[in-house]
């Protein structure tokens, strides 16, 4: 699905963040890429979501070379992007409106895309927001604003899925039911996963495999298997806890 | 604001008018309920005319500035390079009291309609700017980085992000300047016109020395000013909800 080849960025010269550095993702694969603020996990993440661009090397998302957002992938960041003068109704139907806006041409939006408003109560209900439907982000909670993020970018019907500390600003009980509701839509819809964390926990939580970043530069991919994901009851599994430590030692090198 | 709260403040000011007028007891401070005959009187007169010259001045100079002010203001807010180099110009331009340039505007575009509406125009013209360049200027990156993810191109992102961002910021920058542009028209109207509020002020108290009317003429000025900026306030509530929604 995705294949990061002799990839190179900097935001500095001669400062590399990543330095012909390779990975590949399968799809409807779950990952969650790992490491201390400043290692570039996020800069990773919008490498692949096209908003940045390499400075060397490429990126192929289901084979084709990146060269702009691709109107497939979904992106969700931190601090939800929400439209604060539009209604949370609204705001789920944007990504919509924008295809509307253009047409289904290819570039903005997929050529075979089709604009159904039916989808929008659809997820508006998958996601518990009915009852906000009329209100602004402004009045609703940190943790309905991530569900309304999240609905407006699964109405788009995205196959590659990208999130950015997408829980970290929410209370322990949101963020964990909001981590068991993404593992939930992952199976659901054969979603490729990507979330960008710096929280140890939720690394073991939503990745079936974890990229583990360090310092800068970034030359080799440091890939750790998660054999207890998705298991019931995940959080007091002794193999999950062993994962965050071995994570924690890792991180703490 | 409450509607009562209002009328209450109202009826407060016009008594204390009423009391310093019994108290002061002179030609030049006639009492509200005079001015308010005055006014219903000169209502049938030549109010209206000089009260609709100056609300059509006003009019046209605010819907001059938008029109102008508003994409200029977008376009230096989303582009970096752009205002790094107007930046300094309009940090010149701003500050100058724009009423002072008025001799020389009257003399470039003379003493009719077009003068009076361009130096009211200039006033809100810089405030519009200003502010809805900073608005957008000040958008979250990652807000512009979220939507652009969602197909988003230039033209979008002007739609459906930076075209909303900016009504609140013309609305405020009206609600500042409205006062200002009341009061420089009045000065405009002083200068060679026969059509005006400020015309209408200064001929009934300088020239026939009829001051219930020329009262008159202040309290219709008086409500020109309040009148508009009543519809600001009613198009914030219209247009920008999410900003009082609680």
């Amino acid at each position: 699905m995705i294949q990061v080849r002799n990839l190179t960025f900097e935001y500095a010269t001669d400062q590399p963040v990543f330095h012909n550095f390779n990975w590949s993702i399968n799809k409807g694969e779950a990952w969650t890429i790992l490491g201390p603020s400043g290692c570039g996990k996020s800069t990773l993440l919008y490498l692949i979501a096209g908003l940045r661009q390499a400075l060397s090397g490429e990126i192929l998302v289901d084979g084709e070379r990146l060269m702009r957002p691709r109107p497939q992938s979904g992106l969700i960041i931190q601090d939800y992007g929400l439209l604060p003068w539009a209604t949370v109704k609204d705001n789920v139907r944007l990504g919509l409106d924008i295809r509307r806006f253009y047409g289904p041409d290819g570039k903005h939006a997929p050529v075979e895309a089709k604009v159904n408003d039916a989808d929008v109560s659809f997820w508006m209900e998958k996601l518990g927001l009915k009852e906000q439907a009329e209100k602004f982000p402004g009045q609703i909670s940190g943790g309905q604003r991530q569900r309304c993020a999240i609905a407006r970018t699964l109405v788009l019907q995205p196959d590659l899925l990208l999130m950015d500390e997408p829980f970290s600003s929410l209370d322990a009980p949101t963020r964990e039911s909001l981590q068991n509701l993404m593992i939930e839509l992952w199976q659901q819809h054969n979603l490729t996963m990507i979330t960008v964390t710096h929280l140890i926990e939720e690394a073991a939580i939503l990745g079936q495999k974890i990229l583990l970043l360090n310092e800068p530069p970034n030359v080799t991919a440091n890939v750790i298997e998660n054999t207890s994901f998705d298991k019931p009851n995940v959080r007091s599994d002794p193999e999950y806890l062993h994962l965050c430590q071995i994570l924690r030692e890792k991180m703490s090198k | 604001m409450r509607a009562k709260a209002v009328l209450l403040a109202l009826v407060l000011l016009l008594l204390l008018w009423q009391v310093l007028a019994w108290i002061v007891n002179l030609a030049i401070l006639p009492s509200p309920w005079e001015v308010g005959q005055t006014l219903i009187r000169e209502l049938g007169r030549d109010l209206p005319g000089h009260f609709l010259a100056s609300f059509w001045r006003v009019f046209a100079s605010t819907l001059l500035a938008i029109i102008f002010a508003s994409p200029l203001g977008l376009m230096l807010g989303q582009s970096k390079p752009l205002n790094h180099f107007f930046a300094p110009v309009i940090y010149l331009l701003y500050p100058i009291p724009k009423v002072v340039l008025l001799p020389i505007v009257v003399l470039f575009l003379g003493i009719g309609d077009v003068s009076k509406i361009f130096m009211i125009f200039l006033i809100l013209f810089f405030q519009i700017l200003v502010l809805v360049r900073d608005q957008a200027a000040n958008l979250r990156p990652e807000l512009i980085q979220s939507v652009r993810s969602l197909g988003a191109g230039r033209r979008a992102l002007f739609r459906y992000v930076y075209f909303p961002a900016s009504i609140p910021a013309i609305l405020t920058a009206l609600r500042q300047s409205v006062g200002t542009a009341v009061a420089v028209l009045y000065v405009a109207e002083l200068f060679a016109t026969q059509k005006g509020l400020g015309y209408y002020i200064y001929l009934k108290g300088s020239n026939l020395f009829d001051y219930p009317a020329m009262y008159a003429g202040v309290v219709a000025m008086s409500i020109l000013g309040f009148g508009l900026y009543f519809v600001v306030d009613w198009l914030e509530r219209k247009l920008c909800p999410w900003q009082f929604a609680r």
